[in-house]
């Protein structure tokens, strides 16, 4: 007992104080892209070409589609004049997939707070249940952290929970593949109206890395399941996540 | 002549220079060589049903490689070697071969097959459907669980067969995460191929990603600078004491003791932040690339990562002997989940969970690749095999890991500045290659071969997971159902390592 007492002293208070203060993020993160056409070459395709992806289209100056986007940065190391570029902005989340398409000279939109009526039904207590739906188990590993003290999720309401009849929200990882596409629907369809949907991750949006393979759905595009925010990345840096819900619910403050 | 190529990890081959043998003498040289004590780390077959087999000799530092052609239907190797098992269902699956006599023969993943029809003759190919083993009994009754599970985990489908409380039988059925990436590495290597090894499993973003590159830098002669060794063993150990943090909070979460729990749900994200400042992502994407790293790590880099690690080792410690002082915790852990060496053996289990019923193996000690040939790694062998010894293993590789990185940091360090990596050309045209890695879980295989053209015409994946799935189910038989949460965790595999 004693033991006990004296290392929860030692291990201290450990909570981030997100958003009111942002957590230091590592130099290196791979955040927002910074696309500059200003610097184009004509008839350049060196980022197009290299993407593994295919996020990058070119009409002529690139759009890249974050919805798609590994983040593996192949186009900056591709590009021979610096016209993209990676920033450390964490904040990615979108509410359409048109609002993904990330193009020079507009800024992007971030996702907006639910309407009114959703947002009282939701903004003090969101169940989250998560369906992993064929990925890498990566999403899963930095949403999972969301529920420890160093995040407390829960100081927000929200919470994740083990059944779909309790949850207000299917979170959705992973491409789903053709052997969950059956249990990914029943939980969609076991989770009691009005529900949201929240896809995390490159998979869960558009196939990610395995959108070439017959055996995967392509993510919630897909399978044509609708989708109330997108949070991209490959996977989403757990801030990234955390202030996406926050957006939703109207409680990011900023 | 040996029936059998030599190889070392890393190293690749003319397939010439591997003798085919006839189906029957490659049989019994794989059955023979398992009853040595060698291990069956892969068997597979390529689309012209060419069949290799890979045994690791432990004892002499280096695999051996056998080949062979199989004929349509085969007399099974799993009655006299069940380490085959699961490959044999693989065979069956991938390319409609049937190992006759095979004594627990159904599907494995739930996908179509490559070409034709698979062993079952199957059109319509329904995920977990299969025939179950079932207990007869008045008293008997069978719990299913999955694939979707109450948490934040991996689906996967659990068959178990109780007389109340107790378990007689679990079976466990995957291939939920099935992506088809083994199919989509033929005809490779392309631009998507470095991802989908990163995102074979994603909590082994760095083993996989170093196994295949030290399969396709085999295979295209490249020479790796010492930096981008260095590096990649930092990362490699960053993510097993991650993992191994995050187990051990899981595993007192299990039980209910809170304070190890918290404080380790904690640290592992921290450790993962430690990754993340190698390369920005927590996971280790995008660090480790065919011919070396992406990322170099400056000497101001290395020093605040000494600082940062020797900080949370700390943490660690406090918050793990928390754990083994404590009696009740102990009391849970104990002979519960138990594997002996024998059984151990059987299945082939490898990895921390091996090294907690007695057997020896590392690859970084048996078969070193990177610095690790340079390095001594102490052995972490426990001896009871229950969930008490995987949790002290991990603890013990906790503590390895922290040692070994103090010394990469310091060996960085002193290295001249200089790239980080080397060109990684083309393949050699007919070729086999192997990378090999001690991942968090154990024993990652990456069987790499290239046809006439200098392109990837068989790509196998061996997760440590593969093997010791069918551990697990062995654990848990005469247990209570209640303790398989915690002897799952004790565990902790990989659902789409297994998947692929
Ligand atoms: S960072 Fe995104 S857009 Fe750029 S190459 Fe990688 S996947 Fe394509």
């Amino acid at each position: 007992m004693y033991k006990i007492f004296l290392s929860r002293l030692r291990q201290g208070h450990r909570t981030n104080h997100y958003p009111g203060e942002t957590p230091s993020l590592p130099e290196r993160l791979r955040g927002l892209p910074i696309l500059d056409a200003g610097h184009c070459l004509e008839g350049c395709r060196a980022c197009a070409e290299d993407c593994p992806t295919e996020a990058i289209e070119l009409s002529p100056i690139p759009r890249i589609d974050l919805g798609q986007c590994l983040f593996c940065t192949a186009c900056t190391e591709a590009c021979p004049t610096g016209a993209i570029r990676f920033s450390q902005e964490h904040r990615l989340a979108a509410r359409t997939r048109a609002d993904l398409l990330l193009e020079s000279g507009r800024a992007f939109k971030l996702a907006e707070a639910l309407e009114v009526k959703a947002r009282s039904l939701f903004g003090r207590s969101l169940k989250l249940r998560v369906v992993s739906a064929g990925g890498c188990n990566g999403c899963e590993v930095d949403v999972n952290v969301l529920s420890t003290i160093g995040w407390d999720l829960g100081r927000f309401g929200i919470q994740i929970v083990a059944s779909p009849r309790h949850a207000d929200a299917v979170l959705i990882c992973g491409p789903i593949t053709k052997n969950m596409e059956l249990a990914t629907r029943k939980t969609l369809d076991a989770t009691p109206d009005p529900k949201l949907v929240i896809a995390v991750g490159a998979c869960a949006i558009s196939g990610g890395p395995f959108l070439c393979q017959e055996e995967q759905l392509g993510g919630c595009g897909g399978a044509g399941i609708p989708v109330d925010l997108y949070i991209p990345g490959c996977p989403p840096h757990p801030l990234t996540i955390l202030d996406g819900l926050l957006r939703l619910l109207g409680k990011s403050g900023g | 002549m040996k029936p059998f190529a030599i190889l070392a990890n890393g190293q690749a081959l003319p397939l010439a220079a591997i003798p085919v043998l006839e189906f029957a003498k490659f049989r019994r040289a794989v059955i023979q060589g398992v009853s040595e004590d060698l291990r069956l780390a892969c068997l597979c077959a390529d689309r012209s049903l060419a069949g290799y087999a890979v045994l690791a000799d432990e004892a002499a530092h280096e695999f051996r490689v056998l080949r062979t052609t199989f004929p349509p239907v085969f007399p099974s190797l799993t009655p006299e070697c069940s380490q085959a098992h699961l490959f044999e269902r693989e065979l069956a699956e991938q390319w409609g071969l049937v190992p006759e006599g095979h004594p627990w023969f159904k599907p494995l993943r739930f996908h179509p097959p490559w070409s034709g029809k698979d062993a079952w003759q199957r059109d319509a190919i329904e995920p977990g459907v299969m025939d179950f083993y079932r207990v007869e009994g008045e008293a008997i009754h069978e719990v299913a669980v999955g694939p979707v599970h109450a948490g934040v985990i991996e689906p996967g489908h659990f068959r178990f067969q109780c007389h109340g409380e107790q378990v007689f039988h679990l079976e466990i059925a995957l291939g939920y995460q099935h992506r088809g990436i083994e199919r989509a590495l033929e005809g490779g290597p392309y631009k998507l191929t470095v991802k989908m090894m990163e995102t074979a499993a994603g909590d082994t973003t760095i083993g996989h990603a170093w196994a295949s590159a030290l399969a396709l830098e085999a295979l295209s002669g490249t020479r790796v600078p010492a930096r981008a060794d260095w590096i990649r063993a930092i990362a490699l150990e960053l993510e097993r004491v991650a993992n191994h943090t995050g187990d051990l909070g899981a595993l007192s979460g299990d039980v209910g003791f809170l304070p190890t729990a918290s404080y380790c749900g904690r640290l592992r994200g921290d450790w993962l932040n430690l990754t993340a400042q190698l390369c920005g992502s927590r996971l280790g994407r995008d660090l480790v690339k065919p011919g070396g790293t992406r990322f170099d790590l400056e000497p101001a880099r290395i020093a605040d990562l000494l600082l940062r690690m020797e900080e949370m080792a700390r943490d660690t410690a406090n918050a793990v002997e928390l754990l083994f002082a404590t009696p009740s915790v102990l009391a849970r852990f104990e002979g519960i989940g138990k594997l002996d060496p024998h059984m151990a053996k059987e299945v082939g289990l490898v990895g921390p969970a091996a090294r907690a019923c007695g057997r020896l193996g590392d690859v970084r000690i048996d078969f070193p690749y990177g610095p690790y040939s340079d390095s001594e790694l102490p052995s972490t062998v426990e001896e009871t095999g229950d969930i008490a010894a995987r949790a002290r293993v991990r603890w013990a590789e906790i503590q390895a890991s922290v040692a070994f990185l103090r010394g990469a940091l310091d060996a960085l360090a002193e290295l001249p500045a200089g790239p980080v990596s080397a060109v990684c050309g083309a393949l050699a045209p007919e070729h086999l290659a192997l990378g090999v890695v001690e991942g968090w879980r154990g024993e990652v295989v990456h069987l790499a071969i290239t046809n006439a053209d200098g392109r990837l015409c068989r790509y196998k994946v061996v997760d440590p997971s593969f093997h010791n799935w069918t551990g697990l189910a062995i654990a848990m038989r005469g247990e209570e159902i209640s303790d398989f949460p915690l002897c799952n965790k004790s565990f902790n595999l990989s659902y789409c390592g297994f998947d692929l």
